[in-house]
């Protein structure tokens, strides 16, 4: 346990404050379970694009104006005039979708393997709200340039307020500080766009303390028992995060070096007209399976609040899932609606970035039927009717036995 | 083979296969972090357009013998003065060894009646009055630091105060008789 550092001021700091210490602890002999596969490398990297779009951020911000005479042509600037400004927007520009690709990815992971159950839950929630942060991040973010999509997507998605009944109309002109997306709007939105990442990393911290408490979930879904179980973290999997970094940054350098603007929209090389709407308006593809579900329902609050449960809705979903196995391996039926769900997200992206009209306004309410079918019935029924396969006694016998090791 | 330790040991005094991976690893990381925060150290240098400004023409055709006028360039005040035939003198009659920052007027003024020198003390950066009628120029006729009392003569050489340089001379040409561009 307690380390003795050879260095004698590190040694004098840390009687005092001990951040060494605890970062030995918490960083290098942190026990992980062994049987990790590479799906538990998407937390580390969604933590170093968070840091990798704070850096940019703060970069861009030094050159951006907040102003609806100036932002379009200081985006402009930045891309023809600042030394390196057209390499630093697309990395933060790529950087949201890379973003939320990583986020995604790690998300099903917890739904696959259930990290969400107990002791987790907390975990999870804070996940949840982290995700929520991104969201609003990313839709403030795509404002600031004030392209046309810019100005079209705030004026949507702020309009959705005013379905609330009654008090809709001045919560929208509230968050405008008008009567129209303008000026105020994009000022505040900057502020706002400014603050909300240093949110999200508190956020993470939290996330990372509830982690460690009872360390990762694994692949077998049943708990650390005995020191043969885990490996420390360093430097078994600082070796296989870093392995992980090269190769999703080899992705991510595709984009920024050879298709910068594929994950965007034409439009958005625009100035923002509040006169005219561009003919198909979209948002970015990391809400599209949201916007389906907005507009699968033929009512204006019905659309809203079912687009909100589809985010809300996971906050509960420890309790939704009274199955005692949490790793989906385990459980025969399970896999099957969950491998359908992962497919049902897709079939929900793709109706959102389709005109909502003909047979995609029926898939898209089959798909978001499915959608909330399987939280509220689905899980709750099959932690009741399914019968799990027999569990492993511990994490090294399941690696250990050649005859579980071959098949 | 296989008894052989990873490392460098006692029993096994070459460097290792691993030594070379962490070693070489440790490079790629060290140049990509390199690689990517030159980028963003660059972009607090001036940008294209900026530098674009940097430089500037100016007509001398209505600056009388006698007038001062303060141009901007690049941020910061540079004095014309169009003088006197007694400054030209005053300016070249001058022991240099006298002078703190030594320098003869020629090389300092391209033509005599012109002088064209940045505006900014080189104590610590205010600008010196003297470039309107009726302002203090100091004991030498030129220009007077108010901040702390640097005094420089009518070729803006410094002549008394804690100024430690001469005024500077940007670089300018004359592109015409009567136009110089300055940067
Ligand atoms: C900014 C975004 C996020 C960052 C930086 C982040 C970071 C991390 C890290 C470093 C880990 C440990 C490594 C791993 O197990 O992959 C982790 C675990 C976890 N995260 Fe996140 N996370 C983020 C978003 C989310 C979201 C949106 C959710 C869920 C809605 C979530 C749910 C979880 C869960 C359940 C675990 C524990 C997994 C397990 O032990 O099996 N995280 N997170
Ligand atoms: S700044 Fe001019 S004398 Fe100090």
């Amino acid at each position: 346990m307690s380390v003795v550092f050879k260095n004698r001021l590190v040694r004098w700091i840390d009687h005092r404050m001990p951040i060494f210490s605890s970062l030995h602890h918490e960083m290098y002999e942190y026990p992980v379970p062994r049987n990790l596969n590479y799906l538990w490398n998407f937390g580390f990297l969604a933590g170093l694009m968070l840091i990798i779009m704070i850096v940019t951020g703060i970069v861009l911000a030094m050159h951006y104006t907040p102003n609806t005479t100036m932002a379009f042509e200081s985006v402009e600037r930045i891309m023809r005039d600042v030394n390196y400004g057209w390499i630093i927007r697309y990395i933060h520009m790529n950087g949201a979708s890379m973003f939320f690709i990583l986020v995604y990815i790690h998300i099903f992971r917890g739904m696959y393997y259930g990290s969400y159950k107990a002791p987790r839950e907390i975990l999870w929630m804070l996940g949840v709200v982290i995700f929520f942060l991104m969201i609003v991040t990313a839709f403030i973010g795509y404002v600031l340039p004030w392209g046309q999509m810019s100005y079209w997507g705030a004026t949507v998605i702020t309009n959705l307020f005013s379905a609330i009944p009654w008090v809709g109309e001045d919560i929208v002109t509230w968050l405008w500080g008008g009567f129209s997306v303008d000026n105020p709007t994009l000022n505040r939105f900057f502020a706002l766009h400014y603050l909300l990442p240093f949110v999200i990393l508190g956020v993470v911290f939290l996330h990372v303390i509830a982690l460690h408490r009872f360390g990762s979930n694994n692949p077998l879904g049943i708990d650390m028992k005995r020191p043969q179980d885990s490996i420390s973290f360093h430097p078994y999997y600082t070796i296989k995060d870093a392995f992980t970094i090269g190769l999703f940054l080899i992705f991510f350098c595709y984009f920024i070096f050879f298709n910068p603007n594929y994950l965007g929209h034409p439009d958005n090389y625009i100035p923002a007209d509040p006169l005219v709407t561009p003919a198909h308006i979209v948002p970015e593809w990391y809400f599209l399976p949201f916007y389906a579900i907005l507009r699968a329902i033929p009512s204006k609050l019905g659309g809203v609040l079912l687009m909100g449960g589809a985010i809300a809705i996971l906050f509960v979903l420890p309790w939704l899932d009274r199955s005692p196995v949490r790793s989906g391996r385990f459980r025969p039926m399970f896999k099957w609606f969950f491998a359908l769900f992962v497919i049902n997200c897709f079939v929900l992206g793709y109706c959102g970035a389709n005109p909502p009209e003909g047979h995609f306004i029926l898939i898209s309410r089959i798909a978001t039927a499915y959608y909330f079918a399987y939280f509220i019935v689905i899980l709750p029924l099959l932690s009741v009717l399914e019968k799990p396969k027999p569990l492993p006694a511990s994490i090294s016998e399941s690696i250990y036995q050649p005859k579980n090791h071959l098949e | 083979m296989a008894d052989k330790k990873p490392g460098k040991t006692e029993d096994n005094p070459e460097a290792s296969r691993r030594d070379f991976l962490v070693l070489a690893s440790g490079a790629t990381a060290a140049v990509g972090i390199a690689a990517f925060a030159w980028p963003l150290i660059q972009q607090m240098n001036p940008a294209s357009d900026v530098l674009a400004l940097s430089s500037i023409e100016i007509d001398l055709s209505k600056i009388a013998v006698g007038q001062s006028i303060t141009v901007k360039w690049r941020g910061k005040p540079v004095f014309i003065r169009h003088r006197t035939a007694e400054e030209i003198n005053a300016a070249a009659n001058v022991n240099l060894a006298e002078l703190p920052d030594p320098q003869n007027d020629k090389e300092r003024a391209k033509k005599p009646e012109w002088l064209v020198v940045v505006g900014i003390c080189t104590h610590l950066g205010c600008v010196p009055s003297g470039q309107k009628v009726g302002e203090n120029r100091g004991e030498h006729g030129g220009w007077y630091c108010p901040c702390h009392g640097s005094q420089y003569d009518t070729s803006g050489r410094i002549r008394k105060g804690p100024a430690p340089t001469n005024l500077p001379v940007p670089s300018y040409e004359f592109i015409k008789d009567n136009i110089i561009r300055i940067g």
